[in-house]
């Protein structure tokens, strides 16, 4: 019941990120840095979804992202859909894109990689949106999706 | 080239690989002068290469000028712990060029990034090792007469020798036709077949050697290190199976060299020294010169 209230519960102004897988919930909030802001959020996880099965939603209020910033969630959930709010009403709904290139949100899986024993902001080129491929610019070894460790 | 680092192959362009190789021809022609005079090279080995510090070094002294450096990084204040950054920060004030290597991957990537003086790369772990591919294309052209059009056979450890996918990386520039011979478990990354598909280069993989090598302009040889196997019978065997041996190269064209950027442990049979074809120790004094032509090309000193 409760889950119902929370799924239903409007946000007058804000973005409202829906269908996040559950275990992506934590990297979403961590890549968005959600910690650093004051905003009004509700979020919730492990939700009926038909689509997903279970799933995770985030409500935010009078939060707006840029492209480039959203952009990064799709790292880890590609199936995100975006509600942009707008006086209780859907002015514009929005899905994910993997950006071309990837700064500072993921670790390089090569263990033998400078990044990972220096203080360096890594840096990736985004080889395959499809099975998401991430090549670092250091090391230049692949990291991929099932290896991916957001930092 | 001038102030550019040299840290992977691909940070040089077709023609910069060229005006290299002209060079290089310069300084073997006339090897001593006095270009570097006034200037300091650095060359910070953070793990041992005699070979390739000493390559460098003589490259530098031949042209009258001063090395800096350390050849392991037990002997720097690399073992109380500084990190990379702060050496490199503070080796960038003492001189015009860094020579670098470091077991870690990406570590002369990110070393160009801080310094202010350029950096190349002597190798980084498994990654890669620039100047070594330039001493190769040296080889062939120097052997060849040329490097377009060529047939170049690749024998041993393709999957994880960090010089055989530089020198196909620089070579899929030429019209190369490629033949890799190695065990299955070894063989060429799909990433490196993709790239000559999309350059519209053949390429033949083979599981052991036939008389397919008769059609070899360069056979170029590389270890198989036991590190790779997790089956040491399985090693054994292979090792074996890939050994180049001087009767094999009877019916080979008159042309072929074969090359090995060495050291080498059994993978070319001694019995194939005597024979002309043998071209791996003639390489390592290639070397020199090459790295004559990168330091003063990277120097803007010609
Ligand atoms: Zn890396």
């Amino acid at each position: 019941m409760k889950d119902k209230i929370l799924e239903v519960s409007a946000i007058e102004n804000g973005t409202v990120i829906d269908h996040i897988p559950p275990k992506a919930f934590f990297k979403v909030i961590a890549i968005l840095r959600l910690e650093k802001l004051d905003n009004q959020m509700t979020l919730g996880t492990n939700l009926d979804s038909k689509k997903l099965g279970k799933k995770a939603i985030v409500k935010l209020s009078d939060i707006f992202f840029p492209d480039k910033d959203i952009n990064k969630i799709a790292l880890v959930a590609p199936q995100a859909k975006l509600n942009i709010i707008k006086n209780y009403d859907v002015v514009e709904k929005r899905v994910v894109e993997i950006p071309d290139d990837i700064v500072g949100i993921v670790k390089c899986m090569n263990p033998k990689c400078i990044t990972n024993s220096e203080k360096i902001v890594t840096r990736f080129k985004v080889v395959s949106k499809k099975e998401v491929t991430l090549k670092c610019l250091y090391c230049e070894k692949i990291t991929d999706q099932d290896n991916m460790e957001v930092i | 080239m001038k102030n550019k680092s040299l840290v992977s192959i691909t940070d040089f362009s077709k023609s910069d690989y060229l005006k290299i190789l002209d060079l290089a021809e310069s300084y073997e022609r006339k090897p001593v002068s006095e270009l570097l005079t006034g200037k300091v090279i650095a060359t910070l080995f953070f793990e041992p290469s005699t070979r390739t510090r000493l390559s460098f070094e003589s490259a530098v002294n031949r042209m009258g000028g001063r090395i800096i450096g350390f050849s392991d990084s037990s002997s720097s204040s690399v073992t109380k712990g500084e990190t990379l950054y702060d050496t490199i920060n503070v080796v960038s004030n003492y001189c015009d060029l860094i020579v670098m290597r470091h077991p870690l991957e990406g570590s002369a990537r990110f070393a160009s990034e801080i310094a202010t003086v350029p950096v190349i790369n002597a190798g980084d772990g498994a990654n890669q090792h620039p100047t070594q591919t330039l001493l190769d294309l040296y080889s062939i052209k120097k052997t060849q007469g040329k490097l377009d059009d060529l047939t170049l056979f690749m024998v041993g450890d393709l999957k994880y020798g960090r010089t055989v996918h530089s020198l196909l990386m620089a070579m899929s520039q030429f019209n190369t036709t490629f033949h890799f011979i190695s065990p299955e478990e070894l063989k060429m990354p799909e990433e490196y077949k993709i790239l000559l598909r999309t350059l519209g280069l053949k390429y033949h993989e083979h599981k052991d050697y036939t008389d397919i090598i008769t059609e070899a302009d360069i056979i170029y040889m590389t270890r198989v290190q036991k590190e790779r196997f997790s089956d040491p019978i399985e090693y054994e065997r292979t090792k074996n199976a890939y050994v180049l041996k001087n009767k094999m190269l009877t019916h080979t064209k008159e042309n072929l060299k074969i090359l090995h950027p060495l050291p080498r442990v059994n993978e070319i049979d001694q019995d194939v020294d005597v024979n002309p074809k043998a071209y791996y120790f003639t390489q390592v004094l290639n070397g020199v010169y090459i790295r004559q032509a990168i330091i003063s090309s990277i120097l803007g000193l010609c």
